[in-house]
């Protein structure tokens, strides 16, 4: 009985990955082993069912690494990769740094107050994405909130929408949440008589922070880092909306071969690419959750 | 050990107490703090001397804890004062006071070694490294924890946590440990062992330990004297033997050990008070208002258990045994008396009586003697 309950209560997440992720996964892959065709769809080889098992193998014979050895010829690809991982790498540095204070200030409130400030940290999620991002254009564009107000101040304009910095600034906006949450979950569920005994022991409030408080929430920032990390290096919309056309990144080559050179094998070797390297920061967080556990 | 007599555990010649010359290395004036409308600590006055086991004993929310977190500066007290010799703390932040304390679940630092909690006091302090490192060992080997200093707190047992929790408290050096509820997550046998080892460890350092505890026998082993409090004041300060001999109100009685109570009009007598209740008229030594409400209180090991009418004489009860408890060293028999009471009288099984003399719904007769009873006024 028990054994059947849990059997089934397994088999149901295995169901959702299989069908959600395992089969999309393959048929991403099978795509980035294929040669672009001029037909409907784009690419070759196609299986035939009709010939049955000749079919497939007639069908793996077309198969060929072509779309990587592209990704590895042409310097943009790699410009792109290490351009999306020098920006995710950035923001999630300012994410640690805007996000600890933030998490930290929400931790030491008294409870009624942290519930607020939590929901406050959520509650941008009530509004579309897509909205906030374009709201950031409002906001940087030449005319916009932030140059009106610098001129209200008597200030220089400043130009920064389709830059880097544009892009970064809605990548720190978007993916704040992510941070705070993380570092909030470590900071709040820590023992607050470990604090008590560094004082006890004739620690400073500063140095109870930086010897107890700060060593024991890593695990919160490596947390939150990684959840920064990991889908900013694939982020499509805050660069194409907010980045200039010069900021390479990722997602916008997937788009672009995909949807404007109609290069499917290229487009998938590029995600299969990007899937691989974030493959690492993936286990270093499974390893860190699986600590963090135990 | 500074010279003091240490007959079976019990220093009887340390009293620096009755010394009205003495010093105390910890005082409290008038100290009191609430917390919204409940007050916690209500005018509290109390000396601790240098090299005293100091033990406040008292129920869940009676204020004790509040009274150990005032001293280590965790609390500052709305009135009053604290003075750690001579000088007043009371504004002074927990990290300046030469004063340490073990927690109850011990707050041991688990991203550091045993070696690392250790040393964090020595560190804060600022002795030389080349000054920590045989600190460290000298703390280990004190409390046999040699060989795991390299560990993580994680990795130890519970008797062993409570170690290095003691440990890491020692090691600086405080002018007074301490101890909050010590022994609370330890099993029966260990507690027995960590309080004697307590001892030791006090009288070896000739440090000054104060201890919170809401188990009555605890404060009663490792304690020079113990503070009962109740609803944030201390009702009575003294030695064990003195809160259990002579307790000053029916509260300590009852707190301290069991105890019967005769409740009734005080009349006077040769031998000391007569009691006149509802059971009988009874006879101990005390002093009472006569036609005052009292209360004799006897405990329940000075009651004699007889299966023989015993000679007319003063303090004698008749009636049955309803239930009894053997418990090896001790049997204790709930007696029914006349009115429908029932009495606790307890009795050392000095021989073996395998074929249990008396036993349920038996006829007995209860006595005690007048000096082994107290007369209570509150």
């Amino acid at each position: 009985m028990r054994r059947g309950g849990s059997g089934l209560a397994a088999a149901l997440p295995l169901l959702w990955l299989a069908v959600f992720f395992a089969f999309p996964f393959m048929l991403v892959g099978r795509l980035s082993l294929s040669d672009t065709a001029l037909s409907i769809p784009p690419y070759t080889p196609r299986i035939d069912w009709n010939q049955g098992i000749a079919g497939l193998q007639t069908f793996a014979r077309g198969l060929d690494i072509e779309a990587y050895a592209r990704l590895i010829s042409d310097t943009l690809y790699l410009d792109a990769w290490l351009s999306s991982l020098r920006l995710a790498g950035i923001a999630t540095v300012l994410l640690l740094i805007i996000g600890y204070p933030i998490a930290y200030g929400i931790s030491r409130c008294p409870p009624a107050l942290r519930q607020a400030l939590v929901m406050a940290v959520i509650l941008p999620f009530w509004t579309s994405f897509l909205i906030r991002i374009y709201a950031w254009i409002a906001i940087l564009k030449p005319a916009g909130v932030l140059n009106i107000a610098l001129g209200a101040l008597g200030l220089p304009p400043v130009d920064i929408l389709n830059t880097e910095i544009a892009v970064l600034l809605g990548l720190v906006y978007a993916y704040l949440p992510f941070m705070v949450l993380p570092l909030y979950a470590v900071l709040d569920r820590q023992d607050h008589s470990l604090i008590e005994a560094a004082q006890d022991l004739g620690a400073t409030p500063f140095s109870a922070f930086w010897r107890v408080t700060f060593p024991l929430s890593l695990s919160g920032a490596a947390a939150g880092a990684l959840l920064c990390f990991i889908p900013m290096s694939g982020e499509f919309v805050i660069p194409d909306l907010l980045g200039g056309s010069e900021t390479l990144m990722l997602g916008r080559v997937i788009w672009t071969e995909f949807f404007a050179n109609r290069d499917w094998p290229a487009a998938s070797a590029v995600a299969i690419a990007l899937l691989a390297t974030l493959l690492v920061p993936i286990l270093l967080f499974e390893r860190q959750q699986k600590q963090v556990i135990a | 050990m500074n010279g003091r007599a240490q007959i079976g555990g019990i220093r009887s010649s340390f009293a620096p107490w009755e010394d009205p010359a003495a010093k105390p290395l910890v005082r409290f004036e008038g100290v009191s703090r609430a917390f919204g409308d409940t007050a916690a600590v209500r005018s509290v006055d109390l000396s601790i001397y240098e090299g005293e086991f100091f033990a406040l004993l008292g129920p869940s929310g009676c204020g004790k804890t509040t009274l150990m977190r005032l001293l280590a500066g965790f609390e500052s007290p709305d009135a009053g004062r604290i003075l750690l010799e001579g000088r007043d703390i009371s504004s002074c932040p927990p990290h300046q006071r030469p004063i340490h304390m073990m927690f109850q679940a011990y707050a041991l630092f688990p991203h550091l070694s045993v070696a690392g909690n250790i040393a964090f006091g020595l560190k804060r302090q600022g002795v030389p490294r080349t000054e920590i490192g045989p600190r460290v060992e000298e703390m280990l080997s004190l409390m046999k924890l040699e060989g795991l200093g390299g560990r993580r707190p994680d990795q130890l047992s519970g008797g062993q946590r409570q170690r290095v929790a003691l440990a890491r408290a020692l090691a600086p050096r405080p002018r007074i440990l301490l101890l909050d509820e010590p022994m609370a997550a330890l099993d029966r046998k260990l507690r027995e062992e960590t309080q004697f080892e307590l001892m030791a460890v006090q009288q070896s350092l000739g440090m000054t330990f104060m201890i919170v505890t809401h188990d009555q026998d605890e404060a009663m082993v490792v304690a020079d004297r113990i503070a009962i409090m109740r609803a944030g004041e201390i009702v009575q300060i003294g030695r064990p033997a003195e809160i259990y001999e002579t307790p000053v109100d029916r509260y300590v009685a009852g707190f301290v050990g069991d105890v019967n109570l005769f409740e009734g009009r005080a009349e006077a007598d040769p031998a000391g008070v007569r009691v006149v209740s509802p059971e009988g008229s009874f006879v101990a030594e005390g002093v009472a208002t006569p036609g005052q409400t009292a209360w004799l209180a006897v405990r329940p090991e000075k009651i004699a258990v007889h299966a023989e009418p015993p000679p007319p004489g003063e303090n004698c009860l008749a009636g049955k045994i309803v239930d009894y408890g053997y418990l090896g060293d001790w049997t204790t028999y709930l007696v029914e008396v006349e009115t429908g009471r029932t009495l606790r009288a307890a009795r050392a099984n000095a021989t073996r009586s395998v074929d249990r003399p008396l036993g349920c719904d038996d006829p007995v007769w209860l006595t005690f003697a007048p000096s082994s009873a107290v007369i209570l006024t509150r």
